[in-house]
This record gives structure tokens, sequence and C-alpha cells, in this order.
């Protein structure tokens, strides 16, 4: 019978204090490639993970941009260059009257690059994962926290990792396999 | 079986009741979708909410076979009924994102229990509001003439009008709406996959969730994501009702020109949508036994605001009052002598009993703690905001400047089946929202329990 690869190895906890504990530990030993799985966001367990940089805010902030000078451009352009249209005698790039569409424009893509920019850099959609293998898993979107140590780190050692959350009192440490 | 955290009394009236833990939440909350049989009350209610719908869509062909002719408008009152209706509705879809946005801004733990709730109700009631312009164009099938793109006619929409900044404001509102309920369903939609026990709902769910598995660095940028589009709604709530208020305000026709719209506008609309909110959330706190998660203290909070914004719109209504005496002039002062004692002066003076002489019961702590009291209370607003938009257009338009022009309004049947048919509409979207999703944030839900908050090691 033929082994599956590993995926990695999973514990799984009771309450979230005890998961930011395990993250430290799993960092101070080393490890770097894990990932923690939470019914709720756990405030600072993204940095015990070693997660540094946000990219979001830049993101947002260029889709604002985008919709800001392109919404005033497409205004511009229509009103100015391709059908200039004397109304009540006032300029062709009568800008004040251009504002309204041009921040509902920044909003709009803003929000749309906050959304989607969100679901890119977590790689979503991911219909499956190999985390969805083990049944117990089915709980980290209840009432139970998950660490994950991953088996591509290079100092993944199985005894070793199952040493070290067996000795974070878990309630209970699966090995998850990379596909069925 | 494993101890859980179970929360302590957080200090001062509970958000929720005590002994919740993260899994009985979840479990609660859940399984009004995914467990409890529907209800007969439910079917009862769909049904009825169904035949509204008919009726909507029997008054909307015949429109279109017909044209606005069979409605009440005419000349000088073009608007009416589709104008009053959209006013209406998009202003009860104030309440949505402003819970969500501006009170989450604001760190008020309280939205928890009734933002998701709130926020479909903001786009159900957009996208009825949406309906009624669209309708009144006249030539309904042409409305993509409204958006800017390069077609053989040359032609572009006119961008210095309010009419076309609606189109924007509107469009945008509903787009961002719709993401902004949605990303905060993701990790409610995973919880359902992964609590579903049956096939279609696992995998319908699932492919909502699109794989969410709460992964700590997901949730990091995700509550970033979160907390930058509440950022952004806030802005854009309060523009859009400036921007329906130009609509008004840029005309010149008496009643219309003035520059204390835009404000008495977004507080009526924030008014009318905690109206909606309460309107909506007391039965079904009732129904579906949820007065454990939407406790007292919601209500009283709800009730507090409508107090707030309601003494903003009166004001407004004075602050009218005293610019047309205090303006000089001849029209200004004409229309609201002809709003006071003219003939629609039995709503006027309706409307300020229901919008503003009832509610002043809020100021009562009695009153605030009486469920049936609010609720009666939130319909009045309901019917009180309603009546505002229905003075604010006819009464303006149907006597202006040339007494040779002035007519009557008076809406046909047709205007009520479009009207009642729209509320079909909501009913029937909120009836499905109720039976196939979380009507509670269960992930925000598990965070306001006291063990859920990590204390920084020092």
């Amino acid at each position: 019978m033929r082994t599956p690869a590993l995926y990695g190895i999973v514990a799984e906890f009771n309450h979230p204090e005890e998961v930011v504990a395990a993250a430290r530990a799993a960092r101070t030993r080393g490890y770097r490639f894990m990932d923690a799985y939470t019914p709720f966001p756990v405030e600072g367990l993204a940095e015990e993970l070693g997660f540094r940089f946000n990219w979001l805010p830049a993101i947002v902030l260029a889709g604002g941009v985008v919709g800001c000078v392109g919404g005033f451009a497409l205004q511009y352009y229509a009103s100015v260059i391709s059908y200039p249209l004397n109304i009540g005698g006032r300029p062709n790039n009568s800008w004040p009257a251009f504002i309204p569409v041009t921040f509902e424009l920044t909003i709009l893509v803003a929000a749309l690059f906050a959304a989607l920019g969100m679901l890119a850099l977590n790689r979503l959609p991911m219909p499956h994962h190999p985390l969805f293998n083990e049944p117990r898993f089915a709980l980290a979107s209840r009432n139970r926290f998950f660490i994950c140590i991953e088996a591509r780190d290079p100092r993944f050692d199985p005894d070793a990792v199952h040493d070290l959350l067996e000795g974070l009192s878990p309630i209970g440490v699966y090995e998850i396999e990379q596909s069925r | 079986m494993v101890e859980e955290v179970s929360p302590s009394d957080p200090g001062g009236a509970p958000l929720i009741a005590a002994n919740y833990t993260y899994s009985s939440i979840t479990d609660r909350i859940a399984s009004i979708v995914l467990t409890r049989p529907t209800t007969l009350g439910w079917l009862a209610g769909f049904a009825l909410s169904c035949l509204l719908l008919i009726t909507l869509l029997g008054a909307v062909s015949y429109l279109l076979l017909r044209g606005v002719g069979i409605w009440g408008v005419n000349i000088p009152i073009a608007w009416g009924f589709a104008i009053v209706n959209f006013v209406w509705w998009i202003g009860i879809g104030h309440a949505g994102t402003l819970i969500s946005s501006i009170l989450l801004l604001l760190r008020q733990q309280w939205r928890t229990s009734i933002n998701r709730f709130a926020e479909a109700m903001t786009l159900f009631a957009v996208a009825c509001a949406g309906l009624f312009p669209l309708l009144h164009l006249g030539r309904p099938w042409f409305f993509y003439w409204l958006v800017p793109y390069p077609n053989t006619m040359g032609l572009w929409p006119q961008f210095r009008s309010p009419l076309v900044w609606d189109v924007f404001a509107v469009g945008t509102y509903l787009t961002v709406s719709f993401v902004f309920w949605f990303v905060g369903l993701i990790p409610d939609l995973a919880t359902l996959r992964d609590r579903a026990t049956h096939r279609w709902p696992k995998i319908v769910y699932g492919i909502l969730a699109m794989g969410w598995r709460g992964s700590a660095i997901h949730w990091r940028r995700y509550e970033s994501a979160y907390l930058l589009l509440a950022g952004l709604a806030t802005p854009l709530v309060v523009s859009v009702h400036t921007v329906v208020s130009f609509d008004f305000s840029v005309g010149i026709v008496p009643g219309w020109h003035s520059t204390i719209f835009p404000p008495y506008f977004v507080a009526g609309a924030i008014y009318s949508g905690f109206a909606m909110v309460a309107t909506l959330a007391i039965p079904i706190r009732a129904v579906y036994h949820l007065q454990d998660f939407i406790t007292m203290r919601h209500l009283q909070n709800m009730a507090k605001i409508m107090l707030a914004t309601g003494m903003i719109v009166a004001y407004g209504y004075m602050m009218e009052l005293f610019m047309a005496w205090f303006s000089g002039s001849l029209y200004e002062a004409y229309t609201m002598k002809n709003r006071m004692t003219g003939p629609y002066a039995i709503l006027y003076w309706g409307l300020i009993l229901t919008n503003i002489l009832i509610p002043q019961a809020l100021w009562f702590r009695r009153v605030r703690a009486s469920v049936p009291a609010l609720f009666a209370i939130s319909l009045s607003v309901n019917i009180g905001m309603w009546l505002e938009r229905f003075i604010i257009v006819v009464t303006s338009l149907h006597r202006d400047f040339m007494p040779s022009v002035w007519r009557m309004y008076s809406p046909t049947i047709w205007d009520w089946a479009t009207f009642a048919g729209s509320i079909g509409l909501f009913f029937f979207l909120l009836f499905l929202f109720i039976r196939f999703l979380p009507m509670i944030s269960i992930s925000e839900m598990r965070q306001i329990l006291p063990g859920s908050h990590v204390r920084s090691e020092s």
C-alpha cells in the first residue's frame, strides 16, 4: 500500500489563546510554512504566523485613483472632446457638475478592488484544499481553532512536529494527506 | 464533551443573552436555515408576497404595453407615484449600510446582530427603488442609454444633470451594498457548507463560500477589506440621498429649490431606514425566537437613533417654513401655505402627525421599553416618510408659478398596483433571504463573546 504524500500536521484547540500560543511556539522552533484556521478573526494571530505586509490598502488606493481619474476623464472626454454641448452658456469643462459622478466612480472602483483584491490575495475561490480531507476540520467554521504546520517547511519532520503539537495539550493532532 | 468558553456579563445591558458559546451561537443561527422545518407562517407570508409580486408583473406588463399614460401622472405633475416610491424605497435602503459601515467604524458592537439583516433589506429596498425611475422612463427598454458607452448615435449622457448623477449614485450604491453584504456572508457560507448534511446545500453553499477555510492570514486581509469597504461605504451612504435630493433642489420649483435638502434628506433616509429595520426585526425576532440575539438594547438603541434623526427631519420642516417666509418669495410662501391649507392639506397634517408628533413618544423610557409601542411607532414613521415624499413631489409641482397650469394629481389603480407590487417584491426577496441565508452574522456574533479576545501579553 502506498502512503499518500503529507500536506501537513494539524492540532485542534478549544480557545483562541491556545492557538496563538501554539503559533508562537512553532515560530520559535523555526517553522515558517504554517497557517492557523479559526471561526473568527483572532487578534495578532496572523502576525504570529509571520504575516508581514498587507497589500490591500495600497490596492484599494489604486482602485480609488483609477475610479477618480477615469471617472473625470470619461466626463471630460464626453463633454469637451467628443460632443461639446452648450448648456445654459456654461463652459464645456463645467467641472463642479462632474464631481458627483467622479465621486461615485471613485467609491465604486475602490470597493470592487477591495473585495476582489482580498479574494485574489487569499487565492480564493479555491474549491478544494487538502485540509478539507480531515472531517474534524469542519469545526474550524464553528468553534475550534486549528494550527497546521505544513510538510513543505524545510524543517518539517513528522515526529518532531507531532511532539511539538502534542506538547501544547490540544484536543487532537491529525495528519493531513495531500489529496485522495 | 470538552468544556467551552462561556460568556460573562460584560457590564450594562447585554448584547447577547448569557450562556452562549461559539458552538451554540453557530448551531442556533445555522439551524434556522439548515434544519428547522419550513413553517406554515413562512409559507403563508411567502405566498402573499408572491401574490403581490404577480400584481407587480401584471402592472409592469400593462405599463410596457400601454406606456406611462396608465399612471396618474400629467403635466405639470410628471413625477407622481414613481418618484415618491423611488425616494421612499431608497431612503429605507439607507439603514443597512449605515448600520454596517458607520456603526462599524464607530465600534458600536450592538450593530452585530442586526447588520446582516439590515444589509439585505438595503439591497432589496434599493432594487425596488431602482425599478421606479426605470419604469418612469417611458421607454424602459432603452434604459441603457443612461450608461456612457460608445454608441452609433454618437451621444453621451448629460453629465451636468442630477438625473444622470442619480444613475451613478444608485448604481454604485447597489453594487457596493451587494459587495459589502456578500463579503460579510463568505465566512458564514463556509459555516453552512460545513454544517449542511444534504448534498445540494453542501454544493450550493460550497460554491458560494468559494473555499473559505478561516485561515488566520485570510482573516487578516478579510478584516482589512471589510474595514476599507466600511470606510468607502460611509461617505457613499451620505452621498446617495444627497444626490437624490439634488434631483429636487437643483430644480427651480418652489418648495424644492433649497440648500437644506441634502442634510434633511439624508437624515430622513436614516430615519425611515431604522423605522423599517425595526418594523421587520420586531416580528422576525418573535417568530424565530431570536430575543437572545436581538435584545431590548438593540431595539432601544434603534429607537434613540429614530428619535434623533426624527428631530433633524422636524428641524428640516420648520426651516422650510421659516425660509419660505424669510426669503420673501411669493411663490415659496404660497407653496407652504398650499401645503398646509390646500387640497392636499390632510396629507400634510398626516405627515406632521405620523412623522413628527407620534415619534415624540420615544422620549419616554417606558415607550422605548415596550415592543408593541416601538412597532407601532416604526410603522407610523414608515407611513410618515412616504407622505413626506408625496408632499414634496406633488404639492410643489401641482401649483407652481402660473395658476393657468395648476392641476390636481390622483394616482390610478396602476399606480397603486405598482406600489403594492414593489412591496411584494421586497418581501418576496426578504422571505427567501430569511429561509436560505443566515440572517445574523455568525462569525461576528462569535466575536462578541467575551472569550474571543486574546489578551496581549506584556
